[in-house]
């Protein structure tokens, strides 16, 4: 029975993770169509991020404060990644609105670059990023089902985010102004939004996200230059089955491939497990071409 | 009107994600075994031009950009440096050493090209390189046809031995068998096997299983991953589940950072269950963090902190070069004893001539870092000390076993009764 709670814990925690993946792709993409495959390389400039800030604290900061860098990191990744995603909108996205398959070719040439870059900064094998002993260790249910902290601390991240995320976008002026420029570009212009600054606010802000779900990955996998190229498909999948547009359907997405995958691959493996997730999305466009929930929009686009 | 546009943009969009998808697939995607060989290039002959003046060219072949960047560039810096220090004593046969260094990227077609261009372009004497077994087979062809020499660098799964290649990693009767007999004796009779989905594990874990039945232990369960897979948690709930009392882990590359990471947030240490790496070393363990592995075991033919005075000697150059930060591990001290190999066996054969080379390499011995090695005539492998080692908290391992002699490579493992059959299929 603990098996049962625990792959179901699982399943919820990969959920978690999947979601912090594509909550930046989910505004990037879902509310901008763009198609941003550096969002991978964002991850990894998070990640860098918090490695960069973890020595910091080793080599300025006596050892008691280390504990703490952790909270301070999460910050440090969202600055990081958000700063690189407002400097790629000014330089290059915003030419490309309106043009998703060009905005692919070029951003998976950034995303080449990144990684380049990463490798001669830091050298292409992989960085250690200590967790802090605060994370270490689990939540014992039974004796049997222990649920560890970092997963638990990363479905609180998550939540967080989301939440940050609906206020942004559904309760403040500036998200109000988003959606606007989002659902129909020029009425919004003629009623006085600054488009372009909208459109780069939101660009960064989903790179920000980025890089928070780079800072989370740290707990659990590795640091590297091509940790990116690990999520970008997963988090792509999020997005395209929960639905573009949506934030609740990104966490429906989320959700439904997170636990089908820790029910297939327990129940299979791992590569058979990934391939059935895959055959029952294909099968679920093909059903609801427009993914879980369809975004109902007056634009004329 | 408004329902029919908006179709026409989704499909695009719809479009471009399947490219993306595509795309990254490729990016991260691997395996093509087939070269692309075109036959127009002439035939070497022999390396005589290789020798101009004052000169001896040889290649050095890694992928120093791409997924496999990670591990090769440290292998490419031993080699360099193996032929730096040949060259301040004086070179070979008294002439200097020129390398040529081309970047696999990661890609086997571009290995097997580039293999290629150095063996007919720049008509070097030999070739030191590749990593993956994909890059290997994918060279393989042309070294043959072409009657190159290549060094090759990394344990791998035996079952192989071309005229053109000296293999100076371990094959497996030198690591994963004599791991297996070790922990059948120590760590008790159940094992899981776990590893990526490619031949390596495949291939090993065949053999593991054909020992298991011969030798009294017991399979507890066998799991595969896709390489960059970075999710354990189910993987891991299904060990506990099975409750094994060793796992023998031949994951490759990232996804050991997730595994045993996410193995010591289940609340398992090395106590609970033994584990044995064979792709884990030194320069893994830094971007695991020594904490998540102290006390899990690996099996490998030489570590930093091997017990002899070449190897302190070795160390010593290797940081005073590279930086203090830097570590030496098993594929790196066995790129460095190929350059030196071949050197010795260049200077006895008094020609860079490929076969003559070949002739006088036969039963050669040096005293390498890892202890006495001699080239094993028959199979071009090396005889080789086997060890098994356990991480410590600071990131280095201590020897638990070692084999006591040099064992004789054995990569069809045809001294083993239990393994007859096996090599049939390859």
């Amino acid at each position: 029975m603990d098996v049962v709670w625990l792959q179901l814990f699982n399943g919820i925690s990969v959920s978690s993770i999947l979601l912090l993946i594509a909550l930046g792709l989910a505004v990037t993409f879902g509310q901008m169509n763009v198609i941003n495959m550096a969002h991978g390389e964002l991850i990894m400039v998070g990640a860098y991020a918090t490695y960069l800030t973890q020595r910091l604290f080793q080599m300025y900061l006596p050892a008691s404060w280390f504990d703490q860098y952790f909270l301070l990191s999460i910050l440090a990744s969202f600055v990081a990644a958000f700063l690189i995603g407002l400097l790629l909108e000014k330089v290059l996205i915003r030419f490309l609105y309106g043009r998703p398959l060009d905005s692919l070719l070029a951003t998976w040439g950034v995303g080449l670059v990144l990684q380049q870059l990463a490798r001669t900064l830091f050298g292409a094998p992989n960085v250690g990023v200590k967790s802090p002993s605060w994370l270490e260790g689990g939540l014992t249910v039974t004796s049997g089902l222990s649920l560890p902290y970092k997963r638990l601390f990363i479905l609180g991240l998550v939540a967080v985010c989301l939440l940050a995320m609906f206020l942004y976008i559904y309760r403040t002026a500036a998200g109000r102004r988003m959606r606007a420029v989002m659902q129909n570009r020029d009425m919004a212009a003629c009623l006085g939004i600054s488009t372009r600054r909208v459109d780069s606010m939101t660009f960064a802000i989903g790179s920000g996200l980025a890089g928070v779900a780079g800072c989370a990955l740290t707990l659990i996998g590795p640091i590297g230059p091509t940790i990116g190229t690990y999520y970008i498909v997963d988090a792509f999948m999020v997005v395209v089955l929960g639905g573009v547009g949506k934030l609740v359907g990104t966490v429906f997405g989320a959700l439904g491939i997170g636990l089908t995958n820790s029910l297939f691959e327990y129940w299979t493996d791992a590569s058979l497990g990934k391939v059935l997730v895959f055959l029952c999305i294909v099968a679920f466009l093909q059903w609801k071409p427009k993914g879980f929930v369809a975004m109902r929009t007056r634009s004329l686009d | 009107m408004r329902e029919i546009k908006s179709k026409g943009k989704r499909h695009v969009i719809v479009t471009g994600l399947l490219a993306a998808v595509s795309l990254a697939l490729v990016l991260g995607g691997c395996a093509q075994n087939s070269p692309a060989a075109s036959p127009s290039a002439s035939p070497a002959s022999g390396a005589s031009s290789s020798e101009s003046g004052s000169e001896i060219k040889v290649g050095i072949l890694h992928s120093l950009s791409g997924t496999m960047a990670i591990s090769e560039v440290s292998v490419k810096d031993a080699e360099m440096m193996a032929i730096e220090e040949i060259n301040a004593k004086g070179g070979v046969l008294g002439k200097k050493l020129v390398p040529v260094t081309e970047d696999g990227a990661s890609d086997w077609p571009t290995f097997a090209e580039k293999a290629r261009k150095l063996l007919s372009e720049d008509k070097v004497a030999t070739v030191f390189g590749g990593w993956t077994s994909s890059s290997r087979k994918a060279m393989l062809p042309v070294f043959e046809e072409l009657n190159g020499l290549l060094w090759y660098p990394v344990q791998y799964e035996g079952l192989e031995s071309s005229p053109n290649i000296f293999y100076t990693g371990a094959t497996t009767n030198q690591q994963i068998v004599p791991a297996v007999d070790w922990l059948l004796e120590n760590r008790g009779k159940k094992v899981y096997l776990l590893g990526s989905d490619y031949v390596f594990p495949r291939t090993a874990n065949k053999i593991i299983k054909a020992q298991l039945e011969a030798k009294g232990g017991e399979l507890a369960g066998e799991e595969y991953t896709p390489l960059g897979h970075t999710d354990y948690t189910t993987i891991i709930s299904k060990i506990m589940a099975a409750k094994p009392d060793i796992v023998f882990n031949t994951l490759n590359g990232d996804s050991n950072v997730a595994f045993f990471k996410q193995l010591k947030d289940a609340g398992i240490s090395s106590a609970d269950l033994t584990t044995l790496s064979v792709s884990v070393a030194e320069e893994e363990i830094r971007g695991i963090g020594a904490d998540v592995l102290a006390g899990h075991l690996a099996a490998w033919n030489y570590y930093q902190t091997t017990d002899t005075p070449e190897n302190k000697a070795f160390v010593e150059a290797y940081k005073g070069k590279y930086g203090a930060d830097r570590v030496t591990a098993d594929p790196i001290e066995a790129g460095y004893a190929a350059v030196y190999l071949w050197a010795a066996a260049v200077e006895k054969a008094g020609s860079t001539d490929v076969d003559k080379v070949k002739e006088a390499a036969k039963e050669l011995e040096w005293a390498a870092p890892e202890g006495k090695v001699k080239i094993d005539g028959e199979t071009q492998h090396l005889y080789k000390t086997v060890r098994i080692a356990e991480v410590q908290a600071d990131g280095q391992f201590k020897e638990l076993w070692n084999s006591g002699e040099p064992v004789k490579p054995d990569p069809y493992l045809k001294s083993y009764t239990w393994a007859a059959g096996l090599s049939s299929g390859s």
